[in-house]
């Protein structure tokens, strides 16, 4: 297996969360991942960069199956694992259901359900079969704190998701994602729907919610994967161009391509 | 292009926006002449037949059976017969079109089987009714033997409206935005649990007008309702349940002979006498008030339930 570039590079006690191993992908006959390896370390924000249709959507929904949802996707080759267990996240046998149940997402545009606030969190307990009233109202309150919108919205949990303002509807989310303590919480571009001061505030969650669990996340904003992750993955046409500690890649990318994109030279 | 400074170019250009102007001045005259051919007629026809017949609507009216004698000759039997048989559709259309609606969206695979069952459904919705009714006096008159009843009517009517109930179905669940649903599939729900917990509470609105659409269809229906065999004059009830012959039971009511609204009118107005055409007019603004009602329901209770919903 070819090592992905920049992994020798390592960081000091950084362990591994998840591993993507030479993965192929299609949507119908469109190669849309080609042979894509990254190392995705534990509590350690990963972010995913490139031009628009360069596949790094396509790699997260990966992680959490959601392209099972869709006729025509295919699963090629290679496969995704997670640690500590060695599963192969990609694996036929492996359930979709048991994949969404570890890794849970966050998406673009703020997707609460049409229900209340407090249904809203507690739906991802639901679905894990938590029945009793109070460990749910515990573990609803734990999330909505940890996804910093407690003090917002403490007093009025029976009120509609939907109520919101974009940047709460958006936290609301990272509770809903964050209410079953999932391994890894992926990100798709959370802040492109969002005004900047509710996007500084998505940034500052994400950088806690690592103490808790592993991040990946795809962005547009290249100034967002420089202040928010530890690691950064640039790909380019379904292929993984570079991946490394993302200090080093924006200050020192070792492709020239890497370096063409992140100084603006094109993209 | 225009010089505004220029008095001759602002002059000519109002000339052309006047003359692009007169077509919207005409298309809007036209779509008015078009709406009013709709409205008018309608409103014509129900006020011609309010007029017949409302002074003909009273309490005895609707708590006498038919008779010959125009004067006392009442709808008890053919209302009673509708609003039985319309539950009875209800009761069997409903749960069947939302099932094939829900798993054609959401279970189904993509392939060329479900294209054309797709196909065909759209295609059932346009087949004459009567067909409907040749097809259930074989089936369930004569074949199941559940007769001329209730029971056989309300069966029929609902298949009729089958169609028209899953394509409702499926387009109230394709307004949920896929945001929605790879949400709920995101949080590690089952499809199930994605269909009861989403799908369902959030297209139930759609749903029920589609619902509505089809049972305004079907209480107006006659010919397939003639074709089973229900009978233009009745003068009894069906059982009520508990009060049949032993062994008495709730359901008794639906394999008794009956009649409904539309074929009560049609009766009437075949007869020489003036007054019976007096009481189809009573009859249909019955019939169209029962409808209208209806749509109000579904009006209301669309309301109520969108309320809560934003996405």
């Amino acid at each position: 297996m070819q090592i992905p570039v920049g992994l020798e590079a390592g960081v000091e006690g950084a362990v591994l969360k998840a591993d993507v191993r030479e993965l192929d992908f299609y949507y119908g006959a469109f190669h849309a991942l080609k042979r894509v390896s990254m190392p995705i370390h534990d509590h350690m924000v990963t972010s995913l960069i490139g031009p628009s249709g360069c596949g790094k959507s396509t790699l997260l929904r990966c992680f959490n199956r959601m392209h099972d949802l869709y006729p025509g996707n295919r699963y090629a080759g290679g496969g995704i694992v997670l640690y500590p267990d060695n599963t192969n996240l990609l694996a036929p046998e492996v359930d979709p259901i048991e994949v969404r149940m570890r890794i849970s997402m966050v998406f673009q545009k703020p997707n609460p359900f049409p229900k209340s606030i407090y249904e809203n969190v507690a739906y991802s307990l639901r679905v894990r079969g938590m029945r009793n009233k109070n460990e749910l109202d515990d573990r609803v309150e734990s999330a909505l704190k940890g996804a910093a919108l407690w003090n917002e919205v403490s007093n009025r949990l029976k009120e509609l998701g939907a109520n919101l303002s974009g940047g709460q509807q958006q936290r609301l989310c990272i509770a809903r994602a964050l209410a079953s303590d999932p391994e890894i919480i992926l990100f798709d571009e959370p802040t492109s729907a969002l005004d900047p001061i509710a996007t500084a505030s998505i940034e500052e969650l994400i950088i806690e919610l690592k103490e808790k669990v592993t991040i990946l996340i795809v962005t547009h904003n290249m100034q967002q994967a420089a202040r928010i992750s530890d690691f950064t993955a640039y790909m380019y046409l379904g292929e993984m161009v570079e991946f490394g500690v993302t200090d080093q890649l924006f200050i020192k990318p070792q492709k020239k391509a890497t370096e063409d994109y992140i100084t603006g030279r094109f993209g | 292009m225009v010089n505004a400074a220029d008095p001759n170019a602002i002059r000519a250009v109002r000339v052309i926006i006047a003359r692009a102007k007169r077509w919207d001045m005409f298309f809007a005259m036209l779509g008015i002449l078009s709406l009013m051919v709709g409205v008018l007629t309608f409103s014509v026809l129900f006020l011609d037949m309010a007029i017949q017949g409302v002074p003909r609507l009273d309490l005895e009216f609707f708590t006498s059976f038919p008779s010959r004698r125009a004067a006392n000759a009442g709808i008890l039997s053919a209302w009673v017969g509708t609003v039985l048989v319309m539950l009875v559709t209800a009761l069997a259309a409903v749960p069947l079109g939302v099932a094939a609606g829900v798993y054609l969206e959401e279970y189904a695979p993509k392939n060329w089987i479900t294209d054309i069952i797709e196909i065909n459904i759209s295609n059932l919705a346009g087949i004459p009714s009567i067909v409907y009714g040749l097809l259930a006096l074989g089936l369930f008159v004569y074949y199941f033997g559940f007769g001329q009843s209730i029971l056989s009517a309300g069966l029929t009517l609902a298949l009729l409206i089958l169609p028209v109930i899953i394509v409702a179905t499926r387009e109230a669940i394709r307004a949920i935005p896929q945001s929605i649903h790879e949400g709920s599939y995101a949080c590690g729900a089952t499809t199930w649990q994605t269909v009861r917990d989403h799908i369902l509470p959030y297209s139930s609105a759609g749903i029920l007008t589609g619902v509505i659409i089809g049972m305004a269809r079907a209480i107006g229906e006659t010919a397939p309702i003639i074709t089973i065999g229900a009978l233009t004059f009745i003068a009894f009830l069906p059982t009520a349940p508990f009060t049949g012959e032993p062994p008495a039971g709730l359901f008794d009511w639906i394999f008794a002979p009956f009649t409904v609204m539309p074929i009560q009118m049609f009766n009437w107005t075949s007869r020489p006498e003036a007054a019976f055409t007096v009481n189809a007019a009573a009859a249909g603004f019955v019939l169209v008030f029962m409808t209208l009602a209806m749509n109000g329901l579904a009006i209301y209770v669309r309301y109520r339930l969108r309320k809560n919903i934003k996405w």
